[in-house]
């Protein structure tokens, strides 16, 4: 159960970083210290196969499937915790 | 953590940002097993492609086609062969429906009533006498005369080491014509005598390459950077070869670990149902391949690999806008 949104999505947003550090590869930057608004495209230099390998993690994680289509949505870690706390919301 | 705006100034990041989210999803069509060339070291012969699989005759099968690949995500179709322009309602059902590139010996001028911004890539295998020896005709004499002054067609010279100081010559003649050139290396599939490259080689053509740019910037749609990766082989410290490679179609793709690739990426044969493994020859040794696709690929795949230095990110810049202004989606 989830004592509040905020606070889980706040949590999603810390593991999904954790996840993206890892699979990703990205240096000097921690779950902690990875802005959530930063773009991550325009300013990480993730392209869509690095979202598909998030994606696929994700998928394992959370039992969240992330359609393709959406990615060019997702350019935040925000919005992609949001997109992750919504479904797993929808689901109960 | 190392961001774009903290390597590039305002200039390459505007750059930065045309390219970033363009997303190009290309894949490769045989538009037919027939040609009205037959070159020395054409992968496509030479590896027997053109026997794999029966062309499709129906149009209406094409178009159909075509709807599906659509449906699949690309919007980018790249048309090679054979030779595409002895099946124009085949190149046509392209490009009524997506952006198209067309590669072509020349032979044939594309209409351009009917055509009128297909970018069309025109092979060319040397000066005079390489032609002769490799393609059995001076290809460009007449291809020049077909596309002289074309805003949307550029020669693709394939460069042998039979080149080596001879190219200025040529990238003259292509500018004298109006039209630019964007410059690949010979992959010598069969072997013939005096066109395989040494070491010494790939260095001394990529000093002429940087000259050449240097002097025909106008000319030569190309990037030092490009000139490094295809005349060496490596990348920020890695070898291009099968483990690497990007242009790999998909659905054929088994490699463990997947390396960093063209999504979707297919090359289909004429009969569109039949795959090939690749864009290029099947028979080819990847750790010898000298595709300029596929080479251009790996480092547009392999951006945040890039992101090391803000030498690296802006080379990095310059072969995606080489790539994509050769297939228009950047203006020249």
């Amino acid at each position: 159960m989830y004592t509040s949104e905020g606070t889980e999505l706040n949590r999603i947003i810390l593991d999904i970083a954790e996840i993206m550090i890892h699979e990703l590869k990205l240096e000097d930057v921690s779950p902690e210290t990875f802005d959530p608004d930063i773009d991550l495209v325009d300013e990480v230099g993730i392209d869509s196969m690095d979202l598909a390998t998030v994606a696929l993690v994700l998928r394992d994680r959370y039992a969240v499937r992330i359609d393709e289509d959406d990615y060019p949505k997702l350019v935040t870690l925000r919005l992609i915790s949001q997109y992750v706390f919504e479904r797993l919301s929808a689901k109960g | 953590m190392k961001t774009v705006s903290s390597l590039l100034d305002d200039h390459w990041h505007e750059r930065y940002k045309k390219i970033s989210r363009l997303s190009i999803r290309s894949s490769i069509y045989d538009v037919t097993n027939r040609c009205n060339l037959r070159c020395k070291g054409c992968f496509f012969f030479s590896s027997d492609e053109h026997m794999v699989a029966p062309e499709e005759m129906d149009i209406h099968e094409w178009e159909a086609f075509v709807d599906r690949e659509i449906a699949r995500g690309v919007n980018l179709a790249i048309l090679i062969g054979g030779e595409p322009t002895l099946c124009l309602d085949r190149v046509e059902a392209f490009y009524k429906r997506l952006p198209t590139f067309c590669a072509t010996n020349g032979l044939i001028r594309v209409p351009r009533d009917r055509f009128p911004n297909m970018m069309v890539g025109i092979s060319l295998w040397g000066d005079e006498t390489d032609e002769l020896v490799l393609r059995g005709k001076d290809a460009f004499s007449i291809s020049s005369k077909n596309y002289a002054g074309d805003p949307y067609a550029y020669y693709l010279y394939t460069v042998t080491p039979k080149q080596i100081g001879k190219t200025e010559r040529i990238i003259r003649k292509i500018r004298d014509a109006g039209l630019k050139v964007h410059l690949q290396l010979l992959s010598n599939d069969e072997g013939v005598s005096g066109f395989t490259w040494t070491a010494q080689e790939l260095a001394d053509i990529q000093d002429e390459m940087d000259a050449m740019l240097d002097a025909y910037p106008d000319t030569m749609i190309s990037s030092k950077y490009y000139h490094k990766i295809i005349t060496t082989g490596k990348m920020q410290g890695r070898s291009f070869g099968w483990m690497e490679c990007p242009s790999v179609t998909q659905p054929l793709d088994r490699r463990n670990p997947v390396p960093k690739r063209l999504i979707n990426f297919i090359r289909w044969a004429s009969d569109l149902k039949t795959m090939h493994r690749c864009c290029t020859s099947e028979t080819r040794d990847c750790t010898t391949c000298k595709d300029g696709a596929a080479h251009m690929s790996w480092v547009m795949v392999n951006k945040r690999a890039h992101m090391g230095s803000t030498k690296d990110l802006q080379n990095w810049i310059e072969v995606y806008e080489m790539f994509a202004k050769l297939y228009q989606f950047l203006p020249w």
